[in-house]
């Protein structure tokens, strides 16, 4: 706060010290409970913490055993985000890439106000639609694909605004002198567009991955969950980190309590190692 | 972009036709999308309502399986209050830390600031869920203790059965957790809007003889109100379907009780998620006609405050 003029009353610094204090504290509490999760889930997760943790399943390990792992929930909640980046970024790029490069008239203002929409469906009813789509209505059943696909739907419309944002932020002159060397648009966008944004595309997948790592709601709908090793995202239940999280903490006993914390550990961890590699890489330019 | 649209090759190519149908078919993609979820929703959510004795809207018990008595009241009900309780926390403590990044801090602590409000939208929800349970209920036994004892004359913290001093799941405890994880999308989106705002009015104002507060309240936050309302109401919208986390500090009652002190409380979220396993066919049915008033909610909301933003020609940007 810079020295106020001393004919400003004492009411209107009152005023504008109280204000500067509020604000302050308004930080303080958005940032206390990061704190504050951050210390408590490393404190209690690193007490399970082992190799013996990471490389076991839960396959034959009794619900008041100790014991057991997270090998095959990190084998399930690999293969399901790998597949649903595998659907939702280059879907959501060429979406993004229509959206920037090749306006139509109406339309582009409609797909882009739908995508802001899309951003707003709750994970769970995504979960829901997939179970009702693709598990009930196509009789595929619970599978790593069928969590890929309600996964995907999530990663979608945030995928398609960063990469939105990217592809805006390479300049028109840039496109201007590749069509100036006679360059059609196609080409262009091919050869020029996308490896100038490359980076910053990177950063939004790499995010949206981040966002769905951790989403339950979904996999309950459409994974089930599993405590043997399923390797075959494609055929029966698997686990996944965020499942398995979530049944382990709904126990009563301490064991699997502290399970469930090891196992959110690890999972905080990921999510946080995808964070800052994201912002690592585009640590030099403005991003949202 | 309508400056990139000006352009125009001298023929027609192949290439650039792709493009033109590339745009148009992403766009048909998108709404195709959205009216399978709106479709099939609807579709598997009519087994259920053709076999509910009650009426859905207003029913507020939950036994769609043996007496198929079930209704979506209550769970609405629990919704809405949890949501609208954490908003009314998270949104002025969100606002004041992205007045804070906007306005207070040296660029280097904003840019460090933005890093971690951010981090904390990216940490999983059944984690919150876990450090709600465990940390948070536990911690807040006193809270609830003092809001009953001294505040008990207010309705909604009132203590009719004497159990708002016991360690319980209840609306006051879901809503402070749903409040912790709305804050990083609302300070997201405040901190955009208010980064808009005119600069050279703000300055205008302090060169007038206006203090710092003065200045930020009228040439800052006055100006934005509509973008803040938005702001407020996409983490409203994201409050409303929040699930896992919700789900493992509520209570799994059925009823409409103003009382937030008091255990129990549900949502439509975390109701999907608690009885989704047990729930034979026409349960399933009935959980899905839920999810689908869940949708229309959020679908509402959302739509609101979208408009809101692009009436006042703010473009938010930050997703996550």
């Amino acid at each position: 706060m810079s020295a106020l003029p001393r004919t400003v009353t004492r009411r209107r610094r009152g005023v504008n010290l109280a204000a500067g204090v509020g604000i302050t504290g308004c930080v303080a509490a958005a940032l206390a409970p990061l704190i504050a999760l951050m210390v408590f889930t490393a404190q209690h997760g690193a007490t399970l913490l082992s190799g013996n943790f990471l490389t076991h399943s839960m396959a034959g390990v009794g619900p008041l055993a100790p014991g057991g792992g997270i090998y095959h929930a990190m084998v399930g909640t690999l293969e399901q985000i790998t597949l649903a980046s595998g659907l939702a970024v280059p879907v959501g790029l060429l979406v993004a890439i229509g959206i920037t490069e090749q306006p139509v008239r109406g339309l582009t203002a409609a797909v882009r106000f739908l995508v802001d929409v899309m951003t707003g469906i709750p994970s769970i009813v995504a979960g829901l639609f997939v179970f009702a789509f693709w598990v009930v209505g196509l009789h595929r059943g619970f599978s790593g694909f069928a969590g890929s696909l309600a996964l995907a739907i999530i990663m979608l419309p945030v995928v398609v605004r960063t990469a939105e944002e990217m592809l805006l932020l390479v300049p028109r002159s840039v496109r201007e002198a590749a069509w100036a060397l006679g360059l059609p648009r196609w080409r262009t966008i091919w050869s020029v567009v996308i490896p100038a944004a490359r980076t910053g595309i990177t950063t939004g997948a790499l995010l949206a991955v981040a966002r769905v790592t951790g989403e339950t709601a979904p996999l309950l709908l459409t994974v089930g969950n599993n405590s043997f090793i399923n390797t075959n995202p494609l055929r029966g239940a698997q686990a996944s980190l965020p499942v398995f999280v979530f049944s382990q903490s709904g126990s009563a006993f301490d064991v699997a309590v502290r399970r469930a914390w090891a196992g959110a550990l690890v999972l905080v961890g990921f999510v946080v190692v995808l964070y800052l590699t994201a912002r690592f890489l585009t640590r030099n330019r403005k991003l949202g | 972009m309508a400056p990139l649209a000006s352009w125009r090759p001298a023929r027609r190519r192949r290439g650039d036709d792709a493009l033109r149908a590339l745009t148009i078919t992403s766009g048909v993609v998108v709404l195709a999308l959205l009216c399978a979820i709106a479709g099939f929703l609807v579709v598997h959510a009519l087994p259920a309502l053709a076999h509910d004795r009650g009426s859905f809207l207003t029913e507020r018990q939950w036994d769609p399986d043996s007496s198929h008595l079930f209704g979506v009241a209550a769970l609405a009900f629990g919704t809405l209050l949890s949501s609208a309780l954490a908003l009314c926390v998270a949104a002025p403590v969100a606002i004041g830390a992205a007045l804070f990044t906007t306005q207070l801090a040296p660029a280097r602590l904003a840019t460090a600031l933005a890093w971690a409000v951010d981090l904390l939208a990216a940490v999983p929800s059944v984690v919150y869920g876990l450090w709600g349970y465990y940390f948070l209920l536990p911690h807040l036994v006193g809270v609830q203790t003092w809001l009953s004892r001294d505040l008990g004359w207010i309705p909604l913290f009132a203590d009719p059965h004497g159990t708002a001093n016991t360690f319980s799941k209840s609306v006051f405890g879901a809503s402070l957790v749903l409040a912790v994880m709305v804050i990083p999308i609302v300070s997201a989106v405040s901190r955009e809007v208010l980064a808009q705002a005119d600069r050279g009015v703000y300055e205008a104002s302090l060169a007038l003889g206006a203090t710092r507060s003065e200045a930020v309240w009228h040439a800052v936050i006055r100006p934005r109100v509509p973008g803040l309302l938005s702001a407020a109401m996409l983490g409203l919208g994201r409050a409303l379907g929040e699930t896992i986390a919700v789900a493992i500090v509520i209570g799994s009652t059925f009823g409409i009780d103003w009382h937030i002190l008091t255990p129990g409380g549900n949502t439509i979220a975390a109701n999907i998620a608690n009885r989704f396993g047990d729930a034979g066919a026409i349960g399933r049915s009935a959980l899905i006609a839920s999810g689908l008033v869940l949708f229309g909610m959020t679908l509402l909301v959302n739509f609101v405050a979208r408009v809101v933003i692009a009436r006042s020609g703010i473009r938010e940007r930050s997703a996550t």
